[in-house]
């Protein structure tokens, strides 16, 4: 299935809603693309709503990591919310899962930005 | 216990990734894997294949991977060649090193093994043979000669 990000606004925070497969070559470029169009739109407060991304592959968690960087770079904030299991395991086990904000509750992920 | 092979000869490109995941999905589901063991299969076999095709061959078109599977009963061994210039294991950095964490890539060998049971990375100046084996669940085990 390929990856859709389909975005929108809430209280000033973009939440992209992401579906498909994160994984090298046309997952990871609409990610990439997706977080650089919001950066260079003066959008830096991102939640990537991952709940239907049903594959995540190595490529695909470092686009995840090249995306919370790219953004922490700028002084925004990208947090994620709705991790399906796979890729909340893939996340534990590259111990990744401390390093980004995860979150499970839409309104409470929108009001934990700054 | 008869063995039963697969092996496919594929080009230096992405399909080829997406191509050897969905053979190793078919070929650990056909092996009796449960599910959540045939996504580490085939994730493994991805990560491997993803090596090959960049890092190994690097798309270069006459250059090939060379795709193994091999069930018999014990174990599925999963045997990925390229022909590149040969993959040092020694030195592939730990990515759950604190200054690693946050690098964007090199957790491909990691995520190998971490889902398969047993991994070989054998370089060479002709390219990098990596063999995987996960062993069938419910089986009595077989000698191994696969380990690290």
């Amino acid at each position: 299935m390929t990856m859709k990000t389909s975005t929108r606004q809430v209280d000033g925070i973009a939440i992209v809603d992401c579906s498909g497969r994160i994984t090298l070559g046309e997952g990871s470029v609409i990610l990439r693309d997706t977080v650089r169009g919001l950066l260079g739109k003066g959008q830096k407060k991102i939640l990537l709503n991952l709940g239907d991304v049903n594959y995540i592959d190595s490529s695909g968690i470092g686009e995840l990591v090249s995306a919370f960087t790219t953004v922490r770079n700028q002084g925004g904030e990208l947090k994620l919310l709705n991790l399906t299991k796979k890729v909340h395991d893939l996340l534990q086990i590259t111990k990744l899962y401390t390093v980004f904000d995860v979150k499970d509750d839409e309104t409470a992920a929108v009001k934990a930005f700054k | 216990m008869t063995n039963n092979r697969v092996s496919y000869t594929l080009d230096s490109t992405l399909e080829t990734v997406d191509s050897a995941e969905q053979a190793a999905s078919r070929i650990a589901v056909e092996a009796g894997f449960a599910e959540d063991e045939v996504m580490q299969i085939s994730m493994a076999v991805r990560e491997a294949a993803v090596n090959a095709v960049l890092h190994g061959n690097a798309y270069d078109p006459d250059k090939k991977v060379k795709l193994d599977f091999v069930t018999n009963g014990h174990d599925l061994v999963i045997t990925i060649r390229d022909q590149g210039k040969g993959l040092d294991p020694s030195k592939i950095p730990d990515p759950l090193a604190p200054e690693n964490l946050l690098k964007t890539s090199g957790r491909g060998i990691f995520l190998i093994r971490s889902f398969m049971d047993e991994v070989q990375i054998c370089p060479s100046q002709t390219g990098t043979e990596i063999k995987l084996v996960k062993h069938v669940p419910g089986s009595s085990g077989a000698p191994k000669e696969a380990s690290q």
